[in-house]
């Protein structure tokens, strides 16, 4: 393997279209060869390969072959309509031949010598009618149960893939997973240009859709399992982190729309495009605060998305309406969006996804999901943190200031039961409340916010018909937590 | 249920071109259908180089494949035809054994 090949001399490229897919092999599939992918049943291989060619037909004038040795057309096209695709256009349009084989080994007797030269000349045929720039054969490995020779077989699918790399074909070759190698009849060893995994599984009756490029020659590729979601637009692949930590990092500040946490926040509140954690015990006005912040947003005229896991939006507007914040103008103005739902009641990919939806859809300025302890709760920790990660990447990379509210235990202390996600947040505001004589005393200080100063102070605040407001600041207790003063004297970059 | 002797065969070969095998595949069908289906056959011979759209109303992926058209049901019987006994079992000229 020549150790020339770098990223800025990599073979060419074939995108798949297939949102993350073409981030994580660093531009598509090798363009004029073969890619196998493989996969148990339903683990989505057909609509990888199908999401491949339409991409291909509809935006980026590669019109494509579909050779299904699977289900017939109608079928098919039923199947991926559902999926938001039209392929009977795209077939009207000359841009997709889809041809359908069927084999049954019943129907067939076999004396003496043969060939696969009718797969050929179908494919060739259906190939030179639109000018195809892609195939996909779905799955050809059904030929092994359909024909009894599989000498023949092999000899004449070597021959294919040798076939479609003469042509130029980009061409997607699907497989069952096999016990030991990646296909049940070792494809692999014919298609070695490059071979991508998918795995679906189930654990604790959530399902979790996984790929993975175990091989591509000549280019760099991820090499970490990826998990990837199937929904009503088809495919989307999350890289877990966009290999390089490059987002904008922006000067600007924003308020946190309560002047004294501002002051604390070194006199000038979050930065833009950072990540903050709002965490506390129940009911010390984490809420309230993220209310606030949103109530700020768009008051500059800014968008906001709000994911409530807790309440309805009615009981959200509601509720801050006695806290003095009229959030149903903005509603009103089109500037926030309420989005409530329960996460029991799909996967964490699937959450993640429709946030990413919306996210697309409104372009907010500022995202506040509260609370992410409720998310949390929906998958194992690793699955959470890979996929907050996710999350937080793509805000920050559309330059969004996100904040999550955290629901923290009574019991342990702060540092310890958000370790999980603390590490990705820039900016970490703790609430608490302690009775204190005969009343609650709630009080709030800031945790953490790096790249800037920030006060040490835990301060008292209370709620009025004006939302909340701290009380002048007081001695600190001499068990509240300290932080680095190495921290706050860190200079943004 | 092997075809009843007044039925005629409406008989397809599907090839690529003359190859050694479509030619091998000619030569022995018009052997066995001269041999057991005289004067009740007619041979259709599809060249899917010439007329490559053909190749899809009949499912054609190998070749050759002989397409039994008549008497229904449809059968087929792909390779050069080498072997008459299974040719003839594929054509319901013979019932098919149980190891067949």
């Amino acid at each position: 393997m020549s150790k020339s090949v770098n990223q800025h001399n990599e073979i060419p490229k074939a995108r798949t279209g297939i949102p993350g897919l073409d981030d994580i092999t660093f531009g598509g599939l090798p363009a004029g060869r073969p890619t196998l992918v493989s996969g148990g049943p339903g683990s989505g291989k057909t609509l990888l390969g199908i999401s491949f060619l339409v991409e291909g037909a509809a935006r980026f004038s590669e019109p494509g072959v579909l050779l299904t040795f699977e289900e017939n057309a109608e079928e098919l096209a039923e199947d991926v309509r559902s999926l938001g695709y039209d392929l009977d256009k795209l077939i009207r349009e000359k841009k997709l031949v889809v041809d359908y084989i069927h084999v049954d080994r019943n129907e067939i007797e076999e004396t003496g010598e043969y060939d696969l030269e009718g797969l050929f000349v179908r494919l060739e045929h259906a190939i030179r009618e639109i000018g195809a720039r892609r195939v996909m054969l779905d799955t050809i490995e059904t030929l092994f149960g359909g024909l009894k020779d599989s000498g023949i077989l092999r000899a004449e699918l070597r021959r294919l893939f040798r076939w479609l790399r003469d042509k130029e074909m980009t061409a997607v070759v699907t497989a069952e997973r096999g016990e030991q190698l990646f296909t049940r009849q070792g494809l692999e060893e014919y298609i070695t240009d490059a071979v991508i995994l998918l795995d679906h599984r189930v654990h604790e009756q959530i399902s979790t859709r996984r790929i993975r490029i175990v091989k591509y020659r000549g280019s760099m590729h991820g090499t970490n399992e990826y998990p990837f979601l199937i929904d009503r637009d088809g495919i989307t692949v999350l890289p877990v982190t966009s290999l390089l930590l490059e987002h904008e990092a922006p000067h600007e500040r924003i308020s946190t729309g309560i002047p004294a946490l501002d002051d604390m926040l070194g006199g000038k509140g979050f930065y833009r495009s950072s990540t903050i954690l709002m965490s506390g015990t129940a009911g010390t006005g984490k809420t309230t605060m993220a209310a606030h912040f949103v109530d700020a947003a768009c008051a500059r005229g800014e968008k906001c998305l709000y994911f409530l896991f807790e309440e309805s939006p009615q009981q959200m507007v509601r509720n801050m309406t006695s806290a003095g914040i009229d959030l149903q103008r903005w509603v009103d103005k089109g500037l926030l969006q309420l989005h409530a739902d329960r996460p029991s009641r799909h996967g964490l990919e699937n959450h993640l996804l429709q946030m990413n939806h919306s996210v697309e859809l409104l372009s907010p300025d500022v995202v506040v999901v509260d609370p992410i302890t409720n998310l949390m709760a929906v998958g194992t920790q690793a699955d959470v943190r890979t996929m907050l990660t996710r999350v937080i990447d793509s805000l920050k990379t559309r330059g969004i200031t996100a904040m999550f509210t955290s629901l923290a235990s009574q019991v342990e202390s702060p540092e310890r039961t958000e370790s999980l996600i603390s590490s990705l947040m820039d900016t970490w505001v703790y609430v608490s409340a302690e009775i204190v004589g005969k009343q609650r005393d709630r009080q709030i200080f800031v945790l953490k916010s790096r790249g800037m100063p920030h006060s040490d102070e835990v301060r008292s605040f209370r709620f009025s018909s004006r939302g909340i407001e701290l009380l002048p600041p007081t001695q600190p207790p001499a068990n509240a937590p300290t932080h680095g003063a190495k921290r706050s004297a860190r200079k943004p970059k | 249920m092997t075809a009843t002797p007044e039925e005629t065969f409406d008989l397809r070969l599907y090839v690529a071109g003359a190859t050694p095998k479509a030619v091998r595949a000619f030569a022995n069908l018009r052997k066995i259908c001269d041999e057991h289906l005289a004067g009740r056959y007619s041979i259709e011979v599809v060249d899917l180089v010439k007329n490559p759209a053909l190749g899809r109303g009949d499912q054609i992926l190998a070749l050759p494949t002989l397409v039994r058209r008549l008497p229904t049901p449809i059968k087929k019987i792909i390779g050069d035809l080498s072997n008459t006994e299974r040719v003839l079992v594929g054509l319901d000229l013979r019932p098919r054994r149980a190891s067949a």
